[in-house]
C-alpha cells in the first residue's frame, strides 16, 4: 500500500475551506463568521505543509508559520473590532451592522 | 504492510476534521463553535505529525488551540450571545452564499472524479525534512529574517490595536 498521495491532503484541504467559505457567507453571527475565517485558514496550512513534505522542503513550513501570525493578528484586531461594535450597537449579527449600507 | 496504519490515521484525521469543521459552523451556540473548533484544530495539528512537520504541530496546538482558541472564549464571555442564539441563524444572503459555495465543491467534485492521476507534482530535488525543528530555525532565522522581523512587527501592531479597539474611552 503506497503512502498517502499528495493529491489526498489537497482535497481535504479544499474540503476544509469550502466548509469555512459555507461558514462565512451563511451565518450571521460575527465570531462564527471569524470561527469560519480560521478554518479557511488551517485549510491553506494544510496545503502549505502537504507540498512541503512532497518536495521535502522546510519553506513550506515555514510559510504556514508566518499564515499561523497572520491568524493570530486578525483574530486579536477581528475580536477587538468586535467588541468595540457591541459596546455601541448591542449587537453581534452582522446584518444588523448595516451603518453605511446604501 | 507498513504503510497501512499511518493511511488508517490519515484518514480518520481527515474524517475527524471535516466533521469538526462541519460541526463548528452549524452550531446554534458560539461557545460549542468555539470548542468544536478546538477538535479541528487538533485534527490539522495531528496531520502536521503525520506530514513530517512536528516543529508545526506544537505551534498548532499551542498558538490556535492555547492562544485564539482562548481568545474566542474570552470574547464570548464578554459580549452578550443569549439573544443572537436565540434569532434567526442564517443571514438573508444564503442562497448567494451556498451558490458560491457550490460551486467550489463543483470544482473539487470535479477534481476527485479526475483522481490523483489528473496531477504531476514537482517531483522533489532530493532533501529531508529531520531534524524539523532545527531546519525550521535556520529557515526561520536565516532565509527569511527580513519577513520574520515583519511579522513580528505586524503582531506588535495588531496586539496595540486590539488594545485601543476594545478600549472603552480613549483620553
Amino acid at each position: 500500500m503506497p503512502p498517502v498521495p499528495t493529491a489526498h491532503y489537497v482535497f481535504l484541504s479544499a474540503a476544509l475551506f469550502t466548509i469555512g467559505v459555507i461558514g462565512v457567507l451563511t451565518r450571521r453571527n460575527v465570531i462564527i463568521i471569524l470561527i469560519s475565517i480560521e478554518l479557511m485558514l488551517n485549510a491553506v496550512n494544510i496545503n502549505l505543509v502537504a507540498f512541503s513534505n512532497q518536495l521535502l522542503s522546510v519553506n513550506g513550513q515555514v510559510f504556514a508559520i508566518f499564515v499561523i501570525v497572520d491568524a493570530a493578528a486578525e483574530a486579536a484586531v477581528g475580536l477587538g473590532i468586535l467588541i468595540a461594535l457591541f459596546r455601541n450597537k448591542e449587537t453581534v449579527q452582522a446584518d444588523e451592522m448595516n451603518l453605511m449600507k446604501w | 504492510m507498513q504503510t497501512v496504519l499511518p493511511n488508517a490515521f490519515f484518514y480518520i484525521l481527515a474524517g475527524v476534521i471535516l466533521g469538526g469543521g462541519v460541526i463548528t459552523i452549524t452550531r446554534r451556540n458560539a461557545v460549542h463553535a468555539a470548542i468544536w473548533l478546538v477538535v479541528t484544530l487538533l485534527g490539522v495539528a495531528g496531520l502536521y505529525l503525520h506530514l513530517n512537520a512536528e516543529f508545526l504541530a506544537a505551534v498548532q496546538v499551542l498558538v490556535y488551540i492555547g492562544g485564539i482558541t482562548v481568545l474566542f472564549l474570552f470574547v464570548i464571555m464578554l459580549v452578550n450571545l443569549e439573544e443572537a442564539a436565540s434569532e434567526r441563524q442564517y443571514s438573508g444572503q444564503w442562497p448567494l452564499g451556498i451558490t458560491c459555495a457550490a460551486l467550489l465543491l463543483i470544482e473539487l467534485g470535479y477534481f476527485i472524479y479526475k483522481g490523483q492521476e489528473a496531477f504531476y507534482f514537482a517531483e522533489s530535488f532530493g532533501g529531508t525534512l529531520q531534524p524539523n525543528t532545527e531546519l525550521v530555525a535556520l529557515a526561520l532565522y536565516r532565509d527569511y529574517l527580513l519577513p520574520f522581523e515583519i511579522a513580528s512587527l505586524l503582531l506588535l501592531v495588531a496586539m496595540v490595536g486590539a488594545v485601543v479597539l476594545a478600549k472603552k474611552d480613549l483620553e
